[in-house]
């Protein structure tokens, strides 16, 4: 018998090599998804009682094909489908069919389905939100909790975005290396989005889902193209971020600074896998944002201690990504570093000219503030976290600024009585 | 006699568990090792990382790539040794840890040469944080 649990399993980890090639084969998202569909429901019934095969994803595309194949005949003939023993006969066939499977065509398979959810046309949550559906297979209930829309909202935006990519030239040729490597590039820009939806979110489950789901597909994505660093780098920092998960928020669902997080709960494997991947990037001499952004939180996983954290090699590799992916974010999280070797003085000269462009930015005031605290500029500290306040993302990050007020608060009042 | 026990399975299903899930798991198989603890059959185990994480030397020229050894649809996800008498009560064991972790399988492979933990602060017992 065979575990139910294994079988969704192995069905969702099937999904996207399995759908990108009957994309492939039909060149039409709808009829690929309702094959997938299709091959899902027999696995369901055949893999229980014979056990499963040996590779999931060529089983689901073989039966996956011949399904999808009988609904077209069956829609251009009017015929009969054929009788269910020759369908559901498929155990035997699998085998050789699965070896004449280009190994090979499967990376660009599943890089395409990615790619065709990455239209320009399509914004950024939008994009997301197709991938998660088409290429993750969740629901469309489930992502619209991730998103905080109604069902039927969310319903109508993925109907749309398909709509809009059916319309779009989809690139069905195999791609050369140049043309590979660029979409390489947009799938892990919108991987990373993925990611940071969830990670903003914080503590709510619906949301953090989002985090582990970007992982799988960097995951999948690293291991069909092994030798990608930017690819690495970018498994590498997710990784590293979302070990710090456990610590990042206290009894009360209030945020813990990096500085004051129990480094004892980060989840251990997921640094040392985080820590093994950037390594091997590095190896390459190939440095790119998303590598140098791994090789910082690399410091902070590899120090002992917040104490012991080398911000001098972080204020270094922050001055690095400024050069490469020039950014007034970038700016301002350097700053946090130059604070801690120049102290704070000096990052608020590196922030000064970041005013105009992140004047609606939550970080750019609670940075600042803190910064004017250390100072002992309490008034301005003052009205900077309260403009920080109005632009809160969550309750958590409006309860972590307003026990900085109230502290200000208490202090004022003690000096006044 | 000296026997690995070799755990395959899907690193995709597996590296896709939930943690309540591999909690269950790892829980599971943590009640066997600590039978086989008492029992005086526990050697050291390993679970590894995804093969992702994995790079390969290879070739005379020592060439460096990235990855594992070879492409499989199962992966090797970890190993253990047990010390213990014959290939029937290996295939005891085998069959505890296949029960505790019914979607992987176990191969066994008996040892040639075994050289034991060298570092003088080596921890001992089981490491909780794998």
């Amino acid at each position: 018998m065979t575990d139910i649990a294994w079988i969704h399993g192995a069905l969702t980890g099937a999904r996207p090599q399995a759908i990108g090639a009957l994309l492939r084969y039909f060149r039409d998202m709808d009829r690929a998804e309702e094959a997938f569909q299709e091959a899902c429901l027999r696995a369901l019934k055949s893999w229980p009682e014979n056990g499963p095969p040996r590779d999931p994803a060529a089983w689901l595309i073989l039966v996956g094909r011949n399904a999808g194949l009988d609904g077209v005949r069956k829609a251009a003939r009017h015929t009969e489908l054929p009788p269910e023993e020759v369908l559901s006969d498929l155990g035997d066939v699998e085998t050789p069919m699965a070896e004449r499977l280009d190994g090979a065509h499967y990376r660009d398979d599943v890089l395409r389905l990615l790619f065709v959810c990455c239209h320009p046309e399509l914004p950024a949550t939008q994009q997301i939100a197709l991938a998660l559906r088409i290429v993750s297979g969740l629901t469309v209930p489930q992502i619209a909790r991730a998103f905080l829309v109604g069902e039927a909202a969310m319903e109508q935006r993925i109907t749309r975005a398909k709509q809009r990519i059916a319309r779009a030239d989809v690139p069905f040729e195999a791609p050369g290396a140049v043309e590979r490597s660029e979409r390489l590039g947009v799938v892990a820009a919108m991987i990373y989005l993925l990611f940071n939806e969830g990670y903003s979110a914080g503590n709510d489950p619906a949301r953090a889902h989002l985090c582990d789901e970007a992982i799988r597909l960097a995951r999948l994505l690293l291991r069909l193209f092994p030798a990608e660093p930017e690819m690495m780098g970018l498994t590498a920092l997710m990784l590293l971020q979302q070990a710090r998960l456990p610590a990042r928020f206290d009894e009360a669902g209030e945020i813990v600074l990096l500085e004051d997080q129990d480094r004892a709960r980060w989840d251990g494997k997921l640094v040392r896998e985080g820590l093994a991947l950037i390594d091997k990037a590095m190896r390459h001499n190939r440095p790119g944002p998303y590598q140098v952004q791994a090789a910082i939180a690399a410091i902070h996983a590899r120090s002992g201690a917040a104490a012991t954290t080398d911000w001098a090699n972080i204020d270094h590799l922050y001055a690095v990504l400024e050069r490469m992916q020039p950014s007034p974010v970038v700016t301002l999280n350097r700053a946090v570093a130059t604070a801690k070797v120049k102290g704070p003085a000096a990052a608020l000269d590196m922030i000064a000219p970041l005013e105009e462009r992140l004047s609606g930015y939550f970080h750019f005031f609670g940075a600042r503030g803190a910064f004017l605290l250390q100072l002992g500029r309490d008034a301005e500290a003052r009205a900077d976290f309260a403009k920080a306040i109005a632009l809160a993302g969550t309750p958590a990050e409006a309860a972590h600024i307003r026990r900085h007020l109230d502290r200000l608060a208490e202090k004022s009042g003690a000096a006044v009585g | 006699m000296l026997y690995t026990l070799l755990c395959y399975n899907n690193e995709d299903v597996v590296w896709s568990w939930t943690k309540e899930e591999d909690d269950a798991v790892m829980a599971r198989l943590s009640a066997v090792h600590e039978k086989l603890t008492r029992e005086g059959k526990l050697g050291p185990s390993l679970r590894l990382l995804p093969t992702t994480a994995a790079t390969t030397i290879r070739g005379a020229q020592n060439l460096v790539i990235d990855g594992p050894f070879a492409e499989t649809k199962e992966q090797l996800l970890g190993f253990y040794v047990i010390d213990v008498p014959d290939l029937d009560a290996a295939l005891a064991v085998a069959r505890e840890l296949s029960a505790a972790n019914p979607t992987s399988c176990y191969e066994i492979r008996p040892v040639a040469l075994y050289v034991p933990e060298q570092r003088p602060d080596a921890p001992t017992g089981m490491v909780k944080n794998y």
